[in-house]
């Protein structure tokens, strides 16, 4: 609240200051010939300044904007796909920025520039099939190069896991307000479920005479994944859409209700690795719903744990079988 | 049309002239008034919920005074901020920025500028007024209703759109959103149909397709926008209904809620997607391009320069207009749709950069030895190009399948769509209010005021929603409540204030705006016919309104309307004004 009214008074100070550079007659303010505006020199000089202002101002704001919390951005990924999408963002973020800088210190400077000045004489410059075509080709240069690579990494990221592979199979399930895991056990294969079988004790709606379904392990709360083993998720949700969003391994995928979605990513890091190189000791993953789900949409999480493939037979080990 | 001119003119009563009123000007004006009132409505919502943002669980009492029930002691409840958000998002997009300003530039300038008495039917746009009328109507009176208002964020995904045990205000009040859109789009849509017509049959002599100012183009392209996407919008809004209220199965399928499962099987919600986003991504265009076309026109006025490569400009139009339906996919990268079709889509909206590019570059190259006047409207002008730019750019981050998987619904996307669409149009409202607002009402508005009120504009908007990109890159999901449940956010929290403190500011700056409005329609300086000594026809009109707009004969158009400063000649030639001897037409 302090801050608000920081601001609030730098607002008013803003105004007077206009005010008084107006003559301070408030009056005078409202009386104006609108044929002024046009002839007055100084007037449209004022104008081009302020834009130059502004965007010395508008470059001092970004900058703080990164200095401030450009470290409080997401770290680097978690998982090895993730790697392909930071650096896909970076060269779109250097490309993006040159073109925000250049564009725009054009634009502001050409406005002071160009300010109204009596003796001036503005060019009548209709058209030039050259220029056009220049800035027709270079974003078409640009785009086919962000394209192929997105493309790419794309490709490779949605590719499903080959049945061969060794894995983890995961489903993710989700219910307004809460996220559940179940582990596919020992023989890999998760047991069938239909939502009429769903009572307070079979929330999943398991299939209890589906043989498969036996060694499926249920967790709530927290769920753990081994690093360097690809992890293929299979979303489900039982009530409305959500979307689970594991952001540190930069993987989303929408959970909706009739249909199974899936994604798969290889954990890099860790949890206890994450938590050196984030210099945060309390760092975890999480796993966020971010599809609009209902009052409680803001609440719904769920704690992820990357550990050596040891310690996650472990902790699976004495997590209770479905039956 | 020109029996009604002479025959009208003075026998008309207060309800045919003010209420029913059939003259394209005066439409135009309750479109304006109707759809700056709602917007106003939306911002207020919008401050509301950045004060939870920003202080999440403070109390206020400006909650308690404007929400009532629906803040508890001073703090929004939960369900009751996603209804906020929802109908600040639905007034923002279609009721301000659709009808508020196509509805308004498109009645006022089409005729005008295309040399036209009327509208090519002044009953169908009348009617068109009037229904959206209703439609406002049933849209506030929803937000009375039991259970609040619709919830489920403007885009009103089912099932939490259609069962109320999800959430709820997914009862009556979305009943009402959804009658209210339905009425919405029959007005739009015939609204539309007759934008078109009259584009296309009632042009005055000599105002061939090559001569029309980019505002008609913008225009004309917006309302095949509408006409094409509007209903698509329709039939997933019914069938919805029919979902909702007669126990069908579109979207449905497995579901188990409030302790039971339902009856409906073989539906997908991924079907809505689709059908929203068939129109919802050409919205987008049909709230901008009327922006862009304004701005044409302003630049090139207020620079004393023609617009620069005038064929290339509609080219960009009509290229923009034609991908916009081809790439709704790109909202819908992580529903689990095959990855062919997101490497598909990711292509078709890539390639929207180009004709923007081209635009932006245009815009730039005609301010270049200009000889600029800085009335309030070239302001705001130039900040939409500022803002196009830059809303644009991460458009290119959000238009990418891989980098989208990430930033998809956090409030990067926040950021991104204000400031490429909510801003650039809100930019271009002000801007055209702003010039054409000698034409509405025979009055100036004040310059002093519109610099101030330009100038806290632009700050503050940046301000609000240029950081809001950080917020995403950390992963912050939109449609939170508060970021506090997840430490994870925790370094955000003075950010999150001072958006909302900027967010106070501009509504502030925004009653700047609404005084002069207001003062200068009752007090402002008596406006001369041409005031900006612009070119285009409907400068050429008497100040006091009369049916039929022209006395006499309606003028026949000899050239483009961007001779500023051509050499040789008068600083400004009218499009009126005949090709003098050996004079050549401007190429273009
Ligand atoms: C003072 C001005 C404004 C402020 C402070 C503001 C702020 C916000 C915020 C904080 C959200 C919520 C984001 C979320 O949680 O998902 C939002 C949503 C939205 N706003 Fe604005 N906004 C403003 C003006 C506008 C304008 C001019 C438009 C016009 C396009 C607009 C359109 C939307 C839409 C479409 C949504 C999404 C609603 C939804 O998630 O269902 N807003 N706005
Ligand atoms: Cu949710
Ligand atoms: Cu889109």
């Amino acid at each position: 609240m302090l801050l608000l009214s920081a601001f609030l008074f730098i607002l008013i100070l803003f105004l007077i200051t206009f005010f008084y550079l107006k003559g301070g007659d408030f009056k005078e303010m409202f009386k104006e010939n609108p044929d002024d505006l046009k002839f007055d020199e100084q007037e449209n000089r004022t104008q081009g300044w302020l834009f130059i202002a502004f965007g010395i101002g508008f470059l001092l704001f970004i900058l703080f904007l990164i200095f401030k919390w450009g470290g409080s951005i997401l770290p680097e990924s978690g998982s090895v796909h993730g790697a392909d999408v930071d650096s896909l963002m970076l060269i779109t973020g250097v490309i993006i920025s040159i073109v925000f800088v250049i564009t725009h210190v054009l634009l502001f400077f050409f406005v002071f520039k160009y300010a109204f000045n009596k003796n001036r004489k503005p060019a009548f410059f209709t058209h030039n099939l050259k220029l056009e075509l220049l800035w027709t080709a270079l974003p078409a240069m640009v785009l086919v190069l962000l394209i192929s690579i997105g493309l790419y990494n794309w490709n490779s990221i949605m590719k499903p896991l080959d049945d061969k592979d060794d894995k983890v199979l995961i489903e993710i399930y989700a219910k307004q307000f809460d996220w559940t895991a179940r582990y596919a056990g020992n023989d890999g294969k998760l047991g069938r479920a239909n939502i009429v079988l769903i009572n307070n004790a079979n929330f999943l709606g398991i299939d209890t005479t589906d043989v498969v379904s036996f060694d499926d392990k249920i967790v709530k709360n927290e769920f753990h994944i081994p690093v360097n083993k690809p992890v293929q998720f299979v979303f489900r949700a039982q009530d409305v859409m959500h979307s689970a969003y594991m952001p540190h391994f930069r993987a989303q995928m929408n959970c909706v209700p009739g249909l199974k979605t899936q994604f798969n990513f290889t954990p890099k890091y860790t949890t206890q690795e994450m938590r050196r190189i984030t210099k945060n000791p309390d760092f975890d993953y999480m796993l966020l719903c971010n599809k609009i789900c209902g009052m409680a949409h803001f609440a719904m999480k769920m704690k992820i744990v990357v550990e050596s493939e040891e310690d996650y037979n472990k902790w699976l080990a004495i997590n209770p079988t479905f039956r | 049309m020109d029996i009604i001119h002479s025959e009208h003119t003075h026998q008309e009563s207060f309800i045919s002239k003010y209420i029913f009123s059939r003259d394209h000007k005066m439409i135009a004006k309750q479109f304006m008034i109707t759809g700056f009132t709602m917007g106003f409505i939306g911002i207020i919502m919008s401050v509301l919920f950045r004060l939870q943002l920003g202080w999440p669980g403070e109390r206020f009492w400006i909650n308690d005074l404007l929400l009532g029930s629906w803040a508890n002691g001073g703090v929004i409840a939960p369900d009751k901020y996603l209804a906020l958000v929802t109908m600040h998002g639905t007034i923002m997009v279609f009721f301000m920025l659709t009808a508020g300003l196509s509805g308004t530039f498109s009645n006022l300038l089409i005729p005008l500028q295309i040399g036209a008495r009327d509208m090519a039917s002044g009953f169908i746009n009348m009617l068109s007024y009037w229904i959206f009328f209703i439609s406002c109507i049933v849209m506030l009176v929803s937000l009375g209703v039991e259970g609040g208002a619709a919830s489920a964020g403007w885009t009103i995904y089912p099932p939490l759109s259609a069962l109320p045990e999800a959430i709820p205000g997914s009862g009556l009040g979305m009943t009402l959103w959804l009658v209210a859109m339905a009425l919405f789009i029959t007005s739009s849509l015939i609204g539309s149909l007759n934008y078109i017509v009259t584009i296309i049959n009632l042009r005055t002599k000599g105002m061939t397709f090559t001569r029309l100012p980019l505002t008609i183009w913008s225009f004309l392209v917006t309302a095949i926008l509408g006409v094409l996407s509007f209903p698509v919008l329709l039939s997933a809004v019914l069938l919805l209904v029919f979902d909702r209220s007669f126990g069908t199965s579109f979207y449905l399928s497995d579901i188990y809620i409030g302790g039971q499962a339902l009856e409906r099987f073989g539906g997908s919600p991924i079907l809505f997607e689709h059908l929203f986003w068939f129109l919802g991504h050409p919205e987008v265009y049909i709230v901008l391009l009327p922006s862009l076309g304004i701005t044409s026109e302003i630049v090139s006025t207020m620079s004393r320069k023609p617009i620069f490569g005038y064929k290339f400009m509609i080219g960009s139009i009509l290229a923009i207009g034609g991908l916009s339906f081809i790439v709704w996919g790109h909202h819908m990268f992580v529903t689990g749709m095959n990855p062919f079709l997101g490497a598909v889509f990711t292509i078709t909206t890539l390639l929207i950069a180009i004709p923007s590019a081209i635009k932006v570059f245009n815009y730039l190259t005609t301010l270049w030895r200009g000889n600029i006047i800085f009335s309030p409207a070239m302001l705001f002008s130039i900040g939409l190009i500022s803002t196009f730019i830059t809303g644009g750019l991460t458009g290119l981050i959000l238009g990418d399948a891989t980098l989208d998987i990430n930033v998809h619904d956090t409030y990067f996307v926040v950021g991104h769509f204000h400031i490429v669409m909510g801003l650039s149009a809100v930019f271009g409202t002000f801007a055209g209010v702003y010039h054409w607002f000698p034409k509405m009402f025979g009055k100036m508005m004040n310059n002093t005021w519109g610099q101030i009120h330009f100038w806290i504009t632009i700050v503050t908007a940046y301000g609000v929603f240029f950081p809001m990109h950080f917020l995403g890159l950390a992963g912050v999901p939109r449609r939170y409540y508060t970021n506090s449940t997840f430490p994870m956010f925790d370094d955000f929290v003075n950010l999150n204030e001072i958006i909302s403190i900027f967010a106070i500011i501009a509504f502030l700056g925004q009653l700047i705006f609404l005084f002069n409005f207001l003062y200068s329609i009752f007090k402002g300086k008596k406006a001369t016919q041409n005031p900006w000594n612009s070119n285009t026809l409907e400068w050429t009109t008497p100040v006091k309104h009369i049916h039929g707009n022209w006395p006499g004969e309606i003028p026949e158009v000899h050239r483009w309307p961007y001779d500023y400063n051509k050499p040789g000649y008068e600083e400004f030639i009218p499009q009126n004004i005949p090709l003098k001897e050996g004079e050549i037409e401007s190429s273009h």
